[in-house]
């Protein structure tokens, strides 16, 4: 990192504080740097044949479940909630964007192979399909919320969770009861393009995890916060809880739809079986061993944890003990999942590079030390050392 | 006109009444206290103010307007700030960041000048505004809901038990600063059960008993009235 790249951050660090952080275009620049160059390097392999057909369609997946597992996160870790439905808001996306797609295929001329060349209408098709998936089930995240967000608790973790199973058992029976081909049954959608692939899963990954941190890092998101630690102070501070709980219910609700269609151009089936309780409790794993409220820690487990059934397909009957046994570990040797609350960040490590390793609480320690020994002392020396604090606070902050 | 007026207010939890009837006002200004044993219902008097429960009848004039029925974050908009029992703070928050949650409907240029004011009247809180606050001690968590409170500017501050659970030096702190903040010109109501320092501040106090009002007073009449000194002030 040059020097030039520095700048003195929007409170203004004084010069006394010396302490050299990154300015907001730059942090979202290196950001937008990184997404840039995982995306070509993946493609290379790809298109070098680095990386098999089969290898993609795992890569595929493991963007998916990194959707579903963060957007329940915002559910479980951010708003603190347990629900136990993931699996039908994925279920109700993933139907729903299906049949758009394959509905509107002959209306826009796109035709199967499109998708694999990528032509702008099997594109647009693509995102309309994606986003009609969302939409569908925030619906039912709507539907479902508004009633179940008044209890607290076991109550709905069971609500959401017959909710899910209520899903299951529509997609099955949906078409005897109306009298036309909607979902295929029991025997499952079949026929479904394949328009999921590499590139447009890594975009839809990057955009559902940029919106996601960028909506629980402004007012919102910490309206959502203060619900989770306090809902009785968060009211009493003019948060409108019943607004903020539906809200973040909903956004969960939607991206899990989002990886739904996905998901469903990527298998090619669709199958009301897959979707039961197990998916729900699959992905619930993945956010509690991740840690509840941690991004990072849900892009982590969902990778491990759609890699290792396919590492180990011989023993893959075991799978399930072993999740369980597995979060039964965390829980007792660390209840707050791998990583807790913690969050990564590029600028943040770049800066402590720029700073010589030190911290932002480093260019502080007068302060620190004058606190402990003497209180009066404090009060002089803190307002000194304060805004170089803040600085650091607010470089945790942004990404 | 008082600035609060609540009459003929009755609430209960299921089939338990635990106000059964109250009025009382409160004018602009003025300190007054609600004093009484645990489950008198001074509690959910407060709370019921504040919205965050629905009353069976009665009514709650805020500047003459309605508040039953109104939704509590727009009651904190009204300039009604509710600090509730037990030092509510948001433990995973930072100090600074749990004031920023205290100005949530506020603006943040308005915020930004209330703040100082908050700073001012709790010099502690500006110390430790990047400590998480669930690791603060029991006398500075109480500040720091005191001071979210008055982050929304409220014109009137309703107390819920400031004093529960802290050492004397710091009740008589919180006090200091409860008055300070009436002579900058918030109207305070007062939930207490530390009835002697409650009365020392207050213009006014009523004494609740089982949900109802069985004794109004100044606080210096309170203070030497012989039922109260038997019952609230051992002897």
């Amino acid at each position: 990192m040059t020097a030039s790249k520095t700048s003195t951050a929007p409170t203004g660090a004084p010069a006394a504080s010396g302490y050299r952080s990154l300015s907001m275009p730059v942090r979202y620049l290196i950001n937008a740097v990184l997404v840039v160059v995982f995306l070509v390097v993946g493609e290379l392999m790809i298109d070098g044949g680095v990386v098999s057909r089969y290898q993609t369609g795992v890569i595929e997946q493991i963007g998916i479940y990194i959707i579903l597992a963060v957007s329940l996160n915002i559910a479980t870790g951010y708003l603190g909630q347990l629900p136990l439905g993931h699996a039908g808001f994925m279920s109700v996306g993933g139907y729903s964007c299906a049949i758009f797609i394959m509905r509107m295929m002959d209306t826009m001329g796109v035709t199967a192979r499109d998708f694999a060349t990528g032509t702008p209408a099997a594109a647009l098709l693509f995102v309309l399909g994606i986003i009609f998936g969302g939409v569908c089930a925030a619906l039912c995240g709507l539907i479902i919320g508004v009633p179940a967000l008044r209890l607290k608790g076991d109550y709905l973790a069971i609500i959401t969770l017959g909710f899910a199973e209520i899903i299951r058992v529509v997609m099955q029976n949906i078409d005897g009861v109306l009298g036309f081909t909607l979902t295929g049954g029991a025997k499952g959608l079949t026929g479904i393009p394949g328009y999921t692939n590499f590139l447009n899963t890594f975009i839809v990954v990057a955009i559902s995890l940029f919106l996601i941190h960028t909506m629980m890092k402004s007012r919102h998101g910490r309206a959502v916060l203060s619900i989770r630690d306090n809902e009785i102070a968060a009211e009493s501070c003019g948060v409108n809880t019943t607004y903020y709980k539906t809200l973040a219910f909903v956004a969960s609700a939607f991206f899990a739809g989002v990886a739904g269609g996905l998901y469903a151009g990527c298998i090619g089936v669709m199958a009301p079986a897959k979707f039961g309780f197990m998916k729900s409790i699959e992905i619930l794993v993945m956010v509690v061993l991740g840690g509840m409220g941690s991004m990072l820690g849900s892009v982590i487990s969902a990778t491990v944890l759609t890699i290792l059934p396919e590492a180990l397909r011989a023993v893959s009957d075991y799978r399930m003990v072993v999740y369980a046994i597995v979060l039964i570990l965390v829980m007792i040797f660390r209840p707050e999942g791998l990583l807790g609350d913690y969050d990564f960040s590029m600028s943040r490590v770049i800066e402590r590079i720029m700073n010589h390793g030190k911290r932002p609480e480093d260019f502080a320690p007068v302060a620190a030390v004058a606190e402990a020994a003497t209180p009066a002392a404090a009060s002089v020396a803190v307002p000194a050392a304060a805004p170089g604090k803040e600085t650091g606070r607010e470089a945790n902050d942004h990404e | 006109m008082s600035m609060l007026s609540v009459s003929n207010l009755a609430v209960s939890y299921g089939a338990i009444k635990a106000v059964k009837g109250i009025s009382f006002d409160i004018d602009e200004g003025e300190i007054v206290t609600l004093i009484g044993a645990n489950g008198a219902g001074k509690s959910t008097t407060l709370n019921t103010i504040a919205g965050l429960i629905k009353p069976d009848s009665g009514s709650i004039k805020f500047k003459g307007e309605e508040l039953v029925g109104i939704k509590p974050h727009k009651i904190v908009e009204r300039g009604l700030a509710l600090c509730p029992e037990g030092r509510r703070v948001f433990t995973h928050m930072t100090v600074a960041e749990n004031l920023d949650m205290g100005g949530y409907t506020r603006t943040d240029a308005e915020n930004k000048e209330t703040l100082e004011l908050v700073y001012e009247h709790f010099p502690r809180l500006k110390e430790r505004m990047n400590q998480v606050a669930g690791t603060l001690s029991g006398g500075e968590q109480q500040m720091l809901a005191m001071g979210r409170a008055l982050m929304s500017h409220p014109k009137l501050l309703m107390l819920d038990e400031p004093s529960m659970g802290l050492a004397p030096i710091l009740v008589d702190e919180i006090f200091a600063i409860i008055q300070a903040l009436n002579e900058n010109g918030t109207t305070i109501l007062l939930v207490e059960q530390n009835a002697n320092m409650a009365l020392k501040v207050a213009a006014r106090g009523y004494v609740l008993e089982t949900g109802k009002i069985v004794k109004t007073g100044t606080g210096a009449e309170l203070l030497v009235d012989d039922d109260v000194r038997k019952a609230y002030l051992g002897g």
